[in-house]
């Protein structure tokens, strides 16, 4: 399975995604590929992905981005809640 | 690996910030002072939110402030900003901002390994609140876990 979180620019809040999605996975005793990526990058980082992991406010973008893709968006709301990210990803994958 | 270097230049306690724009500013002079980027670094943080919105409000009361690597980063470093008001930056769940942490990094690959170091400090829930009522800059630090020191790599790197 693949999983790809995003963010505006594919630094920083990207990669706290991917590190806290990684610890919910390992909660969920789940194995997954997590790759980080940016907006303009999704298309390609999320093409054979199943889950696309990302904010509120980028939601609509990330959907614009990756029409057409069957990947899952779900968002998070609080990127260091483990909790949350565990249980949207037990909900769209578990 | 450990976060990169946080000196007393790149921390500000209790900063007077009339909105977020401010709030942004005041991330990106700390990391000036420090060493690690152009003064011009504030306003790609700045271009970021504008065009992307405030998803760097990453957890309630936190911002990670940061923008592309590009010519105005001189090397790979964190600023702290405790503001004196929280500040709204307009994220509907995480709203307001009490911390600014500014984050620049030199290339989008490289910044995995200390990006995950904080992601392990802001896991612990109650350091947003520890980190604002901080009264000195060595126990944010301490908060944080980050090394005291000048930032790696200078203007030349």
């Amino acid at each position: 399975m693949r999983i790809v979180t995003v963010c505006g620019v594919g630094i920083g809040t990207s990669a706290i995604l991917k590190t806290n999605a990684e610890r919910a996975l390992d909660r969920l005793m789940l194995e997954a590929d997590v790759t980080a990526s940016d907006v303009d990058g999704v298309a390609v980082a999320a093409r054979d992905a199943q889950v696309i992991l990302t904010s509120p406010e980028l939601v609509d973008r990330v959907r614009a981005a990756v029409a057409g893709s069957h990947a899952e968006i779900v968002v998070v709301q609080n990127y260091f809640d483990v909790d949350e990210i565990a249980s949207v990803l037990e909900s769209s994958i578990g | 690996m450990p976060l990169p270097p946080l000196p007393d230049s790149a921390i500000a306690i209790a900063v007077d910030a009339d909105d977020w724009r401010a709030a942004v500013r005041a991330a990106g002079s700390a990391l000036a002072a420090s060493g690690a980027t152009t003064a011009a670094y504030s306003d790609r943080m700045i271009d970021v939110i504008e065009e992307f919105g405030a998803y760097v409000v990453v957890a309630p009361g936190l911002a990670l402030a940061h923008a592309r690597p590009g010519p105005e980063v001189h090397a790979e470093g964190i600023s702290v900003v405790t503001l004196a008001h929280p500040v709204a930056f307009g994220h509907a769940h995480n709203d307001p901002v009490q911390v600014v942490v500014g984050l620049a990094v030199r290339n989008a690959e490289a910044h995995v390994a200390s990006v995950a170091e904080l992601a392990n400090v802001f896991n612990d829930e109650g350091v947003v609140a520890s980190i604002a009522r901080a009264s000195a800059p060595g126990e944010i630090r301490a908060l944080l876990g980050a090394p005291d020191g000048p930032v790696h790599g200078g203007a030349e790197a």
